[in-house]
């Protein structure tokens, strides 16, 4: 198994307090997570990829953790979620979806109740791509008031031959939330989507 | 009630594990907060820049203590600092001048613990998603050559044309793998800002 050799990480959390409504008593919370590490099968087709996943999978906790810690609330209110990967130009967009299951159950196995699909998305391209990583809330998917996206990169990442993994973590529902449909009091089939 | 009308604060810790296959122990650490804030002069032409060096005596507290708490480590283990300011359309690159020189740096300062030296800066003028980049020297000696250089910050949804953006960034070590001689930070005596 390659073992995942990790060049730098990047974590940031953002507060928003308003976007040109009412301030908020307590700001919305936006935090990701990144981590750029080696594409093990850069520069060449390598058939058998999948056990890269598991090798990837204390990554994924160890990022959940960071997130998690950065955020300095409680794991519970964290309540939307999202995750994405960009491949360096020496490697393929198979090699992204080798983040689905790291990325996903890391983040699900810290936040209480997470039922729902984490929405991902995927590119392969050079240093400062950016990616925009989708979010839904992490209970039911169709709550309206969570749908989001945030947009990450990093100007030096990925280099040819790495990859940037990322998790994306939310609290609470968009700022000014106001565009009807669901809402996070009408959850109720607890099959990750209503 | 701040003073400066803040949309929101992002902080951002970027820590370098490996560099060039070379493994960088303890990983080097730098931290921006960046504060988007509501220009008060956007769209007009204001003589007395007043409102704006006091919301920078604010913000140099605000951000300065936020990057710091950030890294989790003492005031006085900051090794490095920068500032700057990106200026939304509807402003002018003296907004930027006016929030970062005259109030700006003793707060932070108080924040990181002395800070002998300038504090390295940057500004520009442009719209939402620009990247900004900011310098970075070593906090009570300009010289040390190990510990020059930059940090780029951007925030996809700002300034818009009539916000500023306003960033610190601190660090607690200096490039990942530093070898280019020059004054070292063992070396300095940090009284005059120099060396």
């Amino acid at each position: 198994m390659p073992e995942v050799k990790i060049r730098k990480f990047v974590t940031a959390i953002e507060d928003i307090f308003h976007e040109r409504g009412p301030v908020a008593i307590k700001p919305r919370k936006r935090g990701w997570c990144l981590a750029v590490i080696e594409n093990p099968f850069a520069g060449k087709y390598v058939e058998d990829i999948l056990s890269f996943m598991d090798d990837l999978k204390p990554l994924g906790m160890d990022m959940a953790q960071r997130l998690i810690a950065a955020f300095g609330v409680p794991a519970d209110v964290i309540d939307g979620y999202g995750k994405g990967s960009i491949v360096g130009e020496n490697g393929e967009l198979e090699h992204a979806a080798l983040w689905h299951a790291p990325g996903g159950y890391s983040m699900r196995g810290h936040l209480k109740d997470s039922l729902a699909i984490v929405p991902s998305t995927k590119k392969v391209g050079g240093p400062g791509t950016r990616l925009d990583i989708p979010v839904t809330h992490k209970t039911a998917s169709y709550v309206r008031s969570h749908f989001d996206a945030v947009e990450v990169g990093i100007n030096d990442a990925p280099r040819a031959n790495e990859m940037l993994v990322a998790l994306v973590m939310t609290v609470g529902p968009r700022i000014h939330s106001r565009s009807g449909g669901m809402e996070v009091s009408a959850i109720k089939t607890r099959d990750g989507q209503k | 009630m701040t003073k400066a009308k803040i949309r929101k604060i992002i902080v951002t810790v970027d820590e370098v594990l490996t560099e060039q296959g070379q493994p960088v122990s303890p990983p080097t650490r730098r931290a921006a907060a960046v504060a988007v804030i509501e220009n008060p002069f956007a769209g007009r032409y204001v003589a007395d820049l007043t409102e704006l060096i006091d919301i920078g005596e604010e913000l140099g507290d605000l951000l300065g203590r936020r990057a710091v708490a950030a890294l989790g480590v003492e005031p006085s283990q900051i090794e490095s600092y920068g500032k700057a300011a990106l200026v939304g359309e509807n402003g002018e690159i003296e907004h930027a001048a006016a929030i970062l020189h005259p109030k700006f740096g003793k707060p932070l300062r108080a924040a990181v613990e002395n800070g002998a030296a300038l504090v390295p800066s940057s500004k520009k003028r442009g719209g939402m998603g620009t990247a900004l980049d900011v310098p970075l020297g070593y906090k009570d000696a300009a010289f040390v050559r190990s510990h020059f250089d930059g940090m780029e910050v951007r925030v996809q949804d700002a300034p818009r044309a009539d916000e500023i953006l306003v960033a610190v960034v601190v660090t607690d070590s200096g490039r990942p793998s530093p070898r280019v001689g020059g004054l070292q930070k063992h070396e300095i005596i940090g009284e005059d800002g120099l060396r």
